[in-house]
């Protein structure tokens, strides 16, 4: 501990009255983590959104365990069986099977996997690389805040889905190569949203005062100017969840994004057009999972906006 | 073991000589340039000028004067936070900008006008207060809470706010917040930037007897940035009136606040509302408003609102020259 005069712990205070601090007056106000969880639980859009979201989660987590078949595993004698709510669908296959005889069920199940990974990282990645290029222009200002500026132009002027063709197709459409592209493609937002709440952070009294504390810059951004910007940050992220797996399936429905036979919901909506007006079902089921997974998603997000809102705006 | 090398490093950094003053600043000046096109010419704007100080130990030195006049800026400077553009400000007589950041913030620490906004609304109370110990390293996690109970105690909160975020708080509960966290590391020094114009006049009392009491007790000394004058009236033993990044008056508070030279502080004096509603409000002796300090009156800065205006206000630039008790910057009385 550090020197301290010996009679300190004499309350000092009874000195002179403090009726400010009498507790009847008092009303009690929630703390931001408590008026959280009351506004998440009255929040349909979020419970909803967020309830689907968390169903795919576990659908993709435990899918070996969940899926019936091997999603690989072809069977060319069961061909284009027909799904459950048809009159010949049976119970082995409920989503029946593709062209190749697989299990259609446990193929949009593994495609969850890959649907979800790539938009998770995809945004945690861009976040990671947007929001800190976005904090370092908005607190540093002057030439700092020029690059960055600069590089967001920059980004903003690329055409980004021509970007992201060219790229594939130099780097192939392996999984990582998918995320990092994707990746590249959104930081941009991040950045510009990061970099302008910055700025507004950055004449706050107690940047000053941690400052005169004697902590480092690297401190002050992470420790005081970071928690302020956690709730633009997820809620960007969500949102670029949402368009990064539709940007892979489009990707995958062009043949640049995951290559076959991996299970991507791109890629059966693609190996089902052949047999859109005979067979719909291997379209409109993986088609329907995008869009719902992508629409929970943004509902998910716009919940945590509300959520995460500042006191006092709703 | 990490302990006690930084318990003798505090130590060694919290025993100034006595002798010395607590802060001096000698012919201090900031000089912003301001405009920001590449195409027109930057500006400069002299938001302190020529400022000579000595702040004693275990005193409040006052610094007051109308909004845009530099107090912040020289505030800033004290701190550490602005390096001057001119002059140099000494520390415990050591140049400031030769010490080290770390022991400067052991030193000198600030209360900030806005409780709302000096207070990271994301961070609890306890956070808040611990922040100096934990960017020093100070101690173990049992320690610092320990220690933050005790300065909420001295300040006068309720340990039960110990885990609330300021968001829970009362403007009042805000401001002894933040007074505890600038007494953590026990600085000898505390500016304080208007630490009462924000709050209820009611709450204004408080945290003024709070902040004589921490004085009395810790003999701690205070630069108390002010616009207003019953407050400076009450606590200052030292009055600096600024005008325009200048100084213009000078001198022991009693004397300066009951009988004003320099006519700015006399119609600043004058410009203090009365309880007593048949004296009705005071009469506006400024002619005009604050002069834009990009481009500054010639000679006396203050010469355009002035009454007692004479031959040479307007050309020759007054010196700060000793009058009676005090200094005073003003061609009536040299």
């Amino acid at each position: 501990m550090i020197k301290v005069n010996t009679d300190i712990t004499a309350p000092i205070a009874t000195s002179h009255p403090r009726e400010e601090e009498i507790d009847e007056f008092e009303i009690s106000v929630p703390s931001p983590p408590e008026l959280m969880k009351r506004r998440a639980k009255k929040h349909v859009g979020f419970i909803l959104g967020g309830t689907v979201v968390l169903l795919v989660l576990i659908l993709a987590v435990f899918a070996p365990l969940i899926a019936p078949f091997d999603p690989y595993d072809q069977t060319l004698t069961n061909r284009l069986l027909p799904p459950i709510w048809h009159e010949k669908g049976s119970w082995s296959h409920p989503f029946g099977t593709d062209a190749l005889g697989r299990d259609y069920f446990s193929r949009v199940i593994f495609g969850a996997r890959i649907s979800l990974m790539i938009g998770f990282f995809a945004a945690a990645v861009s976040a990671v690389v947007g929001s800190t290029l976005g904090m370092i222009g908005g607190y540093f200002g002057g030439k700092t805040d020029a690059v960055v500026m600069y590089l967001i132009n920059v980004k903003l002027a690329l055409p980004g889905l021509l970007v992201a063709l060219s790229l594939v197709s130099v780097f192939g459409g392996s999984l990582i190569a998918l995320i990092c592209i994707l990746a590249f493609l959104f930081w941009d937002r991040y950045a510009v949203v990061t970099r302008s709440v910055t700025q507004q952070i950055r004449t706050n009294d107690y940047i000053t005062a941690a400052q005169a504390v004697g902590a480092s810059r690297l401190r002050i951004i992470v420790g005081e100017v970071l928690p302020n910007l956690m709730n633009q940050i997820i809620v960007i992220a969500s949102l670029e969840m949402a368009v990064a797996i539709l940007v892979e399936a489009a990707l995958s429905f062009l043949g640049l994004g995951i290559q076959p036979p991996t299970p991507s919901w791109g890629l059966l909506v693609s190996e089902g057009r052949s047999f859109m007006f005979f067979k719909p079902y291997l379209v409109t089921i993986p088609g329907l999972a995008i869009f719902m997974l992508v629409i929970s998603i943004n509902m998910m997000g716009d919940g945590i906006r509300d959520i995460t809102a500042p006191e006092g705006r709703n | 073991m990490k302990n006690d090398s930084s318990k003798s490093e505090i130590q060694s950094v919290s025993k100034p000589n006595e002798e010395l003053p607590a802060l001096e600043c000698k012919n201090v000046g900031r000089t912003f340039m301001i405009g920001k096109s590449i195409l027109s010419s930057k500006k400069p704007l002299r938001a302190v000028d020529d400022v000579s100080l000595k702040i004693n130990r275990g005193q409040v030195f006052a610094v007051v004067g109308e909004s845009g006049c530099g107090k912040t800026t020289l505030a800033r400077m004290l701190l550490g936070l602005l390096e001057p553009t001119d002059g140099a400000i000494y520390l415990d007589g050591q140049p400031i900008s030769e010490v080290d950041s770390d022991v400067i913030s052991q030193k000198v620490q600030p209360v900030f006008q806005d409780p709302y906004s000096s207070l990271n609304p994301r961070k609890t109370i306890e956070s808040i207060i611990s922040l100096p110990l934990r960017v020093h390293g100070i101690g173990t996690k049992e320690s610092m809470l320990e220690r933050v109970s005790e300065l909420m105690r001295l300040v006068g909160l309720p340990n039960r706010l110990i885990h609330s975020y300021p968001n829970q708080l009362s403007g009042g509960q805000r401001q002894r917040v933040a007074i505890a966290r600038a007494l953590i590391m026990e600085p000898g020094i505390i500016v304080c930037d208007e630490p009462t114009s924000a709050l209820d006049v009611s709450v204004q009392a408080h945290i003024l007897n709070l902040l004589k009491d921490l004085k009395d007790r810790f003999n701690l000394t205070y630069i108390f940035i002010s616009h207003d004058l019953a407050v400076v009236e009450h606590l200052a033993d030292w009055v600096a009136v600024m005008y325009l990044g200048r100084l213009i008056e000078f001198g022991p508070a009693t004397e300066v606040l009951r009988n004003p030279l320099h006519p700015y502080t006399q119609a600043l004096m004058e410009s203090v509302l009365t309880p007593d509603p048949h004296k009705g409000l005071p009469e506006i002796t400024f002619g005009r408003g604050l002069p834009n300090p990009l481009d500054p009156p010639s000679g006396c800065s203050f010469h355009p609102r002035c009454s007692k205006i004479k031959d040479g206000c307007d050309s020759r630039l007054p010196s700060l020259l000793p009058e009676s008790d005090r200094l005073v910057e003003c061609h009536l009385y040299n």
